[in-house]
């Protein structure tokens, strides 16, 4: 099984953007996928230095891809969104505006944010052209290993959710913006204080979510680490890592440990558990009751 | 061309109840986990389904088939066998999301009108004409993001027709692409047709304050005595920082009657009415009220204002997205 990095869903200053992608080019992960997932209003930002990232991560042997918008509403993410098929990089789809531009035939690859819960859209997804399928991190594993299987007649890689908070809900409206008192439009960019997304918790002060302004992720982080083995014989091609601001270096040393067989879940999970922001884990999607449940282990 | 007053119907009852009030076209769903309003005591069997149709039929309106929830891998051919049901029972159109269920329903029933629901979140030109190019869709159900404006611009782009939610609950995440529900209880829309099912609320009385908690989460809490609101996650309080209070979505519902004059400028095909889970008798005054408001649009005169207001939700109501300063 290898090791994906997924886009940044943050808003980082575009000198800490480059310098986590500087590193990771170091980090023993055979695929990135980078690009702006959430915000259109981030790009700017950092969009000329993009190329330079892909081309070093390129040249230190990585697979990259470009992500798509997760969802495309204004004439200039339309815009961007098309020129994304036209730049040459593999896509990833997050939102299915992207396919309609790719022409029939072409490879992409599909990820988490595209609703893929079923053998019928697997099958049409890979006849489009479709070679890799990150799969929703609501799915029980039950589904994963359906989906594991029925990719392989097809020839698709399957990637499941490894780790980072998970993406729960995407919107018309900016949540950092609500609380700051502002409107989308005029956010003044009230996310970048948050580079791991703003902790939310319920009224007995349980941390349950964590806004980064348009998107909904939770607290916890979602980590398949105990889930490893059952994954491997299942078929999954890959794991996803999606990007924190502080420790992702090792967090990706401890993933790499934990596939190559230097760690079990136990200790994986205690060193991943110390480098989280909020310092929770969940792996509930794929063997509890819920999403936010965790096994520590148990069996499934 | 009037707009199309398009009403839900959770049971039988309602569905004649919307017809005799004067619905266009109602919508509805079997009684299992193929559609988004999935809920005990909710919707249609198989022969009441086709009995729903022909009396809707009898009096000139039409009858849409809600299959609008995610096929679970290894469990499709329920949702086959509902695509197949609805089109035996006579519906006018079924209303889908799943790409897979798409490419079946246009492949095997070619003849059955699709719609693409709102959980399919295509939210412009490029995806809705994509939809319409790949699986024949007829018409798309908007989703709740999107401004009058941006709406008439998609018109101008598309020849599928369009209907947009006017009236009901308000889903503040683009529907479709949300598993908070699942997050918090273990069941969502996508999956199981339900969001922050009542099976996972619990209301407890503390220190003179009534707690609603959703999987154990409390994200309401009133002064005992207080009517307490149901706890749907989106509209929860939470705290950030300093901050506490309705940080996603204040309890308020949608009310976009006022906006309907910009609506039909906008090239809207169809008003869609929330709420398949609601009574007969609200069904009965909702579909009414926003019947006589086409027609006096159609005639030229104003549509009364304020005429729904004491049927929402607490009072409360937005216009959500279609005015742009909501986001």
């Amino acid at each position: 099984m290898e090791l994906t990095v997924g886009p940044n869903p943050f808003f980082w200053s575009a000198d800490d953007w480059q310098s986590f992608y500087d590193r990771l080019a170091e980090a023993p992960v055979a695929r990135v996928v980078l690009g702006e997932l959430v915000c259109s209003k981030r790009l700017p930002f950092y969009a000329a230095r993009l190329p330079a990232a892909v081309e070093r991560l390129t040249a230190a042997g990585k697979t990259v891809a470009l992500t798509s918008l997760a969802l495309v509403t204004l004439p200039r993410e339309r815009k961007a969104t098309a020129e994304l098929a036209e730049a040459g990089a593999e896509v990833e789809v997050n939102d299915l505006t992207a396919l309609s531009h790719l022409p029939e035939g072409a490879g992409f690859t599909v990820g988490p944010l595209v609703n893929v819960y079923n053998e019928g859209t697997l099958a049409w997804l890979a006849a489009r052209g479709a070679t890799r399928i990150c799969l929703p991190p609501e799915l029980p594993l039950a589904s994963v290993e359906t989906l594991a299987r029925a990719a392989a007649g097809h020839g698709v890689a399957i990637e499941v959710w490894g780790h980072g908070r998970a993406p729960l809900a995407i919107s018309g409206r900016c949540y950092h913006a609500r609380l700051h008192g502002r409107a989308k439009d005029n956010c003044l960019f009230a996310c970048e204080d948050d580079p791991d997304g703003l902790e939310v918790r319920t009224l007995d002060d349980t941390a349950f979510l964590a806004m980064n302004g348009v998107q909904t992720l939770s607290a916890a982080t979602l980590s398949a680490v105990h889930q490893v083995e059952a994954l491997k014989a299942a078929g999954v091609a890959s794991l996803r890592l999606s990007p924190q601001s502080q420790g992702f270096d090792e967090v990706c040393r401890i993933w790499h440990a934990r596939l190559a067989g230097g760690m079990d879940g136990e200790a994986a999970a205690g060193a991943l558990e110390a480098l989280v922001p909020g310092g929770r884990l969940a792996d509930g999607f794929l063997t509890g009751a819920r999403g936010t449940d965790w096994s520590a282990g148990a069996p499934a | 061309m009037v707009m199309e007053i398009v009403c839900p119907a959770g049971t039988p009852a309602a569905l004649r109840t919307a017809v005799q009030a004067g619905a266009h076209t109602i919508y509805c769903g079997f009684a299992d986990e193929t559609n988004a309003r999935n809920f005990p005591g909710l919707n249609f069997s198989r022969e009441e389904m086709a009995e729903g149709v022909a009396f809707a039929h009898a009096h000139g309106a039409k009858v849409l088939v809600a299959i609008n929830t995610f096929p679970r891998a290894g469990a499709e051919t329920l949702w086959h066998a509902a695509v197949a049901d609805a089109e035996a029972a006579g519906a006018d159109a079924v209303i889908l999301a799943d790409l897979g269920l798409l490419a079946h329903a246009a492949r095997h029933h070619p003849g059955l009108r699709r719609h693409l629901s709102v959980q399919a979140a295509a939210a412009n030109a490029d995806a809705i004409n994509f939809y319409g190019r790949e699986f024949g869709v007829r018409r798309v159900v908007l989703p709740r993001v999107l401004s009058v404006s941006e709406i008439a611009a998609i018109n101008a782009e598309t020849g599928v027709e369009t209907e947009v939610f006017v009236f009901g609950g308000l889903c503040v995440m683009a529907e479709g692409r949300c598993s908070l529900s699942s997050w918090a209880t273990g069941e969502s829309p996508n999956m199981n047709g339900v969001c922050s099912p009542a099976s996972h609320v619990k209301y407890r009385e503390e220190g003179g304050a009534l707690s609603s908690t959703l999987g154990g989460f409390t994200i309401n809490r009133v002064a005992a005595g207080k009517p307490a609101p149901y706890p749907t996650l989106c509209k929860g309080v939470f705290r950030a920082g300093t901050a506490e209070g309705h940080l996603f979505e204040d309890p308020v519902s949608l009310d976009a009657a006022a906006l309907m004059p910009a609506l039909r400028d906008a090239g809207v095909t169809a008003l869609k009415i929330e709420g398949r889970q609601r009574s007969r008798a609200y069904v009965g005054q909702v579909v009414r009220a926003f019947r006589a408001a086409v027609d006096a649009l159609e005639a030229g005169r104003e549509v009364p204002s304020g005429l729904l207001t004491r049927l929402t939700e607490g009072g409360a109501t937005t216009t959500g997205a279609y005015k742009k300063t909501w986001r």
